[in-house]
Order: structure tokens, then C-alpha cells, then sequence
């Protein structure tokens, strides 16, 4: 069944601010029975006008016709490049919904928290297992502050060493984040050109004594695996550098590969991609990180530590970098990641990672021609193509546009910025095959349609709720606020 | 496509005009078409040192953000803060209304490095 056949009930929604009625309350207060004291007037602000008043009801009805507009995995397939937007089992939040989980007050002391901890202490050695690394801390937030935690520890391993050095090397298929992680860390970025995948050659024209890292994304945001990496590893290691690996890409290398055993010496890993657990709206990441031993002593604390039979937080590292977040990171998306990894077993992650892979290959099979495929490696678990193929100056945002109306989420446009026009498909393991050749069936449709009737795809979108919105005028003169006409 | 006779260029598609000993710079025709519709544009300051092959500011379009590259070294002498405000102009107005910066050279010897109009269209059409 083609999903352009169906139309949902889109139901239209005012602001709240446009349905406002004065007087009308969501709550009746008892009277009040203590004397009013009058706000002093710096706890005060100038009332805010137009404020909306309405019912409970009102606002219950509002946000529940808003939320009928959400797309998300659990709608539909949303085959989102370098996101891994895989299902999030349900199973998982049953756990983290469990009263000792979600109840349990973040102060508690270590000795009535020892499920807790135990949990963060297996899924500790539970990643260190899958990356091959010997330390693992959980407590960035999301990648970017794992990122950020762990070029933390390699500038503090470098300083330690009375070295500071000031360069780190980034190729140009490297995911986004790594430059902005690099220069927050006070580096000059230097970036490097590679063909698909980084050579050791090209490393070695830029690498020299000041280098204090390289950060590299394996598989990389071409979904190509870069087969140069161990001999990269010893060139970096040989000229005095460490090796960052982001690890958003895991889910090709899960089960099958082992970061830490390749060289790399630290690594992030996403929970919320890799381990299931939601993403944005859904709830908060998790940005674990994984380290080589000589590493250890410069982890944030605390980490989790078992003495004797007994579960502690350990703040005991003598070179730590300190906190980057509070309490225990993201404890419940933890505890969704440790069910995930239970649920699966390690037989049944390597399975993962091999119906990921094989199904961005089934739809880098189907779709090249009609598609242009400028990278020709083997690919992971992600295929990128160009936008060169596409007829009647038809652009890849047209076609992203145009997947709206066959009822798609697109995948990722116009990155990475090496391929003209990007399109960018991670179809995750999460699909069946049906599922894969419908979306197929709509892409190789909308590839014909810009030979033949090249208006649809300029258009669109036409079924959505709104239509081609005007991005540019929006970016560049946004109206940030409400304002009564 | 436009390239102006009367302008030098670079490898990151930047344009240069050369007055004495300094030089207005911004990006060019073919840039602004492969970024699509600019929606940000974020300039140094008068007095800034620029190092050439250094980020000099950053340009965002509905498609990617880019650094644009100091195409020589010197002094920031003037800056269009007209257009952080519209930053269309680099779209509709790539050689004029949309020039970024004023640089005074540290070295005028650096303009020998630069293409003149045939070889950057050369340049373009190669890559």
C-alpha cells in the first residue's frame, strides 16, 4: 500500500494566545485565609500583556491537537543520516519506569542506591566490552559534551606530559561537531582532505609535533569505513598525538569491530543512537565515553567503582578533569541502554549492526542510477548520494520536499558538504524489507517525476500541512514572538 | 556567471580588489550560487589582524555553514555592517553591495598569488 493514499484527519490550531477569553481560569483557588502581603517590587515584572486565559480543558485539547502533527519513529520510517533513528523499544521504558529507578532521589547515599549503581557499573564495563576500551565514564549529557569530555582529557593527558601542543586534525568527513569540540578546547583546527576515506599520506603532509590529536569518525559520514585507520592510528601515535573517534556511527561497527582495539584512544559513544534510548523530543542523550588505560586517571568523576561486594561513586582520580554534569548524567536513559544491551545480548548486537549494514546496501542497490552514488566504497551502514542525477535542474531539497507528500520523514540533506547536494539515508536495522521497498518505490518515483513532471517536485510539498515554506526569509527575518494585530 | 576583469581571486572563491595597498574583499558569484540563499553573515572587526588562509568570517546559507578565508594578510581598515542586517546582498549583489571587508595588506607582494578572471573561471570549471 502506497502511503499517498491516505489522508489524516490535520486538525487546525490557533495559538493559545489567539484564543484566549478574559476571566476565564484553569484552577478556582479556595479564598484566600492568611493576610495578602503586596510582592516586593523587584520580585515584580511589568505585566505581560495579552496573556492567554482559558480552561484546563482548553489547554489539555490545544497541546494534544499539537502533538498530532509530531512525526517520529513511532509513526513512520525516518531514515535520517548519522542520526541512527532506530525504534526505541518499548520494553525499555518500562524499566526506567520502575519506582526503585524513577523514584530513587539522586542524593541518596551510595549504600541504599546499590541497584542503581550496580546497573551503571555493568553497563560501564557493558560498553567497554562492545568498544574494546577499559574505562568508560556515563556521564556526558549527549555526543557533543562526550565530545567536549573527552578532547577535555586528551588536552589534560598532553598538558601532563608538559607538552601542550595546539593543533588537532580533522578530515572533511568527519562528523560536524568535532571542529566546534576542538576549538572549544581552545585547538586550532586543521582540516584535512581525504577521497572518501582518509589516506596516510594526506595525514602525513599535515601532521607534525604541535598535532595533539586527530579527530576521525569511523565509520565516517560517507558511511565508509576508513580501511587506513590502524596505519593512521601509528602514524598519530608515532608523531606524539592521541586519536578521537566519534562514535555516532557505532551501529556499523557494533558486535563486529572494536574501536579501542584498532587504536583509537577515546571514544563517545550515543546511547540514543546505538543503545535504542529516544532522541530530542523523546528525552534527553547520553554521550558515555570510552578511554585507553593510560587515560584512566584524567576521566570526569564520579565514575563507578566496586569495593569488595559494594557499589561507589569514586571520585578518587587524581587528574581528573572534573564534573561536566550533575548527579549521575542521564540515569534513566542509562537504565534504557542497559535493558537494550540485556534485551539483546551480545549475539543479538552483532545481528544489529549486520541488518543495519546489509539494509543501507539494499537501498544503495535499488537506488543507484536513478541516484548518483559519488563515493563507490563499500558501503556501512549509511549511503550518500549526489544530487547530479536528478533531472530538470531538480535539486535534492526538491526531493526531500516531494518525500514529504509520499509520507516520509527525509534523510539528511546537503551534508557531508564533500558530495554536491547530499542525500544522506541511514535506514537502521529497525526495517523490514517491505518498509525498505516502499521508501525505494517512492525515491525511484520521484527520481521519474523530475524527468516527466518536474513541477511536482518545486512544489512540494502539496499533501502536507503547509506547504514549501520560504526557509531563507524565515532564517533571515524571523519573527520570534506573538504579536496581537 | 559573472567575473569581473578588474578583480582578482582565490582557491576559496573569494573575490579582491586591489586599491594601493588595500584591497576590498568578498566572495564570488560562483560562491554565493553554490551556498544557495545566505541567511547569515558574520564579519571580523576594524582592526583585527588577518593571516592569510585564516578564517576571516562566516557565512551560513539555507544549506551549510562556511568559513570564508583571509585571501591576504593585514589590518581590518573597514567592515560593511550593513550586511549582518541583509545579508541577501551576497546573493543579489556579490561584487558590490555585498563586498565584506577592507583590508590594509602587510604584504603587497601576496597579490602576486592571486588568479585573474580567466583562471579562476579555469579554476571553477576544473573542479
Amino acid at each position: 500500500m502506497s502511503r499517498t493514499d491516505s489522508r489524516g484527519l490535520v486538525l487546525d490550531e490557533k495559538l493559545l494566545f489567539e484564543s484566549t477569553d478574559p476571566g476565564r481560569v484553569g484552577y478556582s483557588l479556595p479564598q484566600c485565609d492568611v493576610p495578602e502581603v503586596a510582592p516586593a517590587a523587584e520580585l515584580t515584572r511589568d505585566e505581560i500583556t495579552d496573556f492567554p486565559e482559558l480552561s484546563e480543558v482548553d489547554v489539555v485539547r490545544h497541546y494534544t491537537r499539537l502533538s498530532t502533527w509530531n512525526y517520529g519513529v513511532d509513526s513512520g520510517f525516518y531514515p535520517l543520516g548519522s542520526c541512527t533513528m532506530k525504534y526505541n523499544p518499548k520494553v525499555n521504558e518500562q524499566a526506567a519506569r520502575l519506582p526503585g529507578f524513577a523514584e530513587l532521589h539522586p542524593q541518596t547515599p551510595d549504600h541504599l542506591s546499590q541497584g542503581a549503581l550496580e546497573l551503571m557499573y555493568v553497563l560501564q564495563q557493558d560498553l567497554a566490552e562492545v568498544s574494546g576500551f577499559p574505562a568508560v565514564t556515563l556521564q556526558p549529557a549527549a555526543g557533543a559534551q562526550g565530545e567536549f569530555a573527552g578532547m577535555l582529557m586528551i588536552r589534560a593527558w598532553h598538558e601532563a606530559q608538559g607538552n601542550k601542543r595546539h593543533k588537532v586534525i580533522i578530515p572533511d568527513t568527519a562528523h560536524g561537531t568535532n571542529p566546534a569540540t576542538a576549538a572549544l578546547c581552545g585547538y586550532e583546527v586543521v582540516p584535512v582532505a581525504s577521497d572518501g576515506v582518509l589516506s596516510k599520506e594526506a595525514l602525513e603532509a599535515v601532521m607534525d609535533d604541535d598535532v595533539a590529536a586527530l579527530m576521525v569518525t569511523n565509520p565516517n559520514t560517507l558511511g565508509l569505513f576508513e580501511s587506513d585507520i590502524r596505519e593512521i592510528c601509528d602514524l598519530v601515535h608515532e608523531g606524539g598525538g592521541l586519536v578521537y573517534c566519534d562514535g555516532a556511527n557505532l551501529n556499523a561497527l557494533m558486535g563486529i569491530s572494536r574501536p579501542g582495539d584498532i587504536g583509537i584512544d577515546v571514544m563517545h559513544f550515543n546511547l540514543h543512537k546505538t543503545f535504542s534510548t529516544p532522541h530530542g523530543g523523546g528525552g534527553p542523550g547520553a554521550g558515555p565515553v570510552g578511554v585507553v588505560e593510560k587515560l584512566r586517571p584524567f576521566m570526569p568523576v564520579p565514575i563507578v567503582s566496586k569495593e569488595g561486594d559494594k557499589f561507589v561513586l569514586d571520585y578518587d582520580l587524581k587528574q581528573t578533569v572534573g564534573r561536566v554534569k550533575g548527579f549521575a548524567g542521564h540515569f534513566s536513559i542509562l537504565v534504557r541502554a542497559y535493558c537494550y544491551i540485556l534485551a539483546m545480548g551480545g549475539e543479538g548486537l552483532k545481528r544489529a549492526t549486520e541488518m543495519a549494514v546489509l539494509n543501507a546496501n539494499y537501498i544503495r542497490a535499488r537506488l543507484e542510477g536513478p541516484y548518483d552514488l559519488p563515493y563507490k566504497q563499500r558501503s556501512l551502514h549509511e549511503v550518500v548520494f549526489s544530487e547530479t542525477a536528478l533531472a530538470n535542474d531538480c535539486h535534492t531539497l526538491d526531493v526531500a520536499k516531494r518525500l514529504i507528500d509520499y509520507g516520509y520523514h527525509p534523510p539528511t540533506i546537503y551534508f557531508p558538504l564533500v558530495v554536491k547536494g547530499a542525500l544522506m539515508i541511514e535506514p537502521t536495522e529497525t526495517e523490514s524489507k517491505q518498509n525498505l521497498d516502499e521508501f525505494c518505490d517512492a525515491l525511484l518515483d520521484i527520481a521519474q517525476e523530475a524527468k516527466t513532471q518536474p513541477e511536482l517536485l518545486k512544489q512540494a510539498p502539496v499533501r502536507a500541512k503547509v506547504k514549501r515554506l520560504d526557509e531563507a526569509t524565515a532564517a533571515r527575518k524571523p519573527k520570534l514572538r506573538w504579536v496581537k494585530e | 556567471m559573472d567575473f569581473p576583469d578588474e578583480l582578482k581571486y582565490t582557491e576559496e572563491h573569494e573575490w579582491v580588489l586591489i586599491e594601493n595597498d588595500v584591497v576590498t574583499v568578498g566572495i564570488t558569484d560562483f560562491a554565493q550560487d553554490q551556498l544557495g540563499d545566505v541567511v547569515f553573515v558574520e564579519l571580523p572587526e576594524t582592526g583585527d589582524q588577518l593571516e592569510t588562509g585564516k578564517p576571516l568570517g562566516v557565512v551560513e546559507s539555507v544549506k551549510a555553514v562556511s568559513d570564508v578565508y583571509a585571501p591576504l594578510s593585514g589590518e581590518v581598515v573597514e567592515v560593511n555592517n550593513d550586511l549582518p542586517d541583509e545579508p541577501e546582498m551576497l546573493n543579489t549583489s556579490p561584487y558590490e553591495d555585498g563586498w565584506m571587508v577592507k583590508i590594509k595588506l602587510a604584504d603587497v607582494g601576496e597579490l602576486e598569488g592571486l588568479m585573474d578572471a580567466s583562471g579562476y573561471q579555469e579554476f571553477i570549471e576544473q573542479d
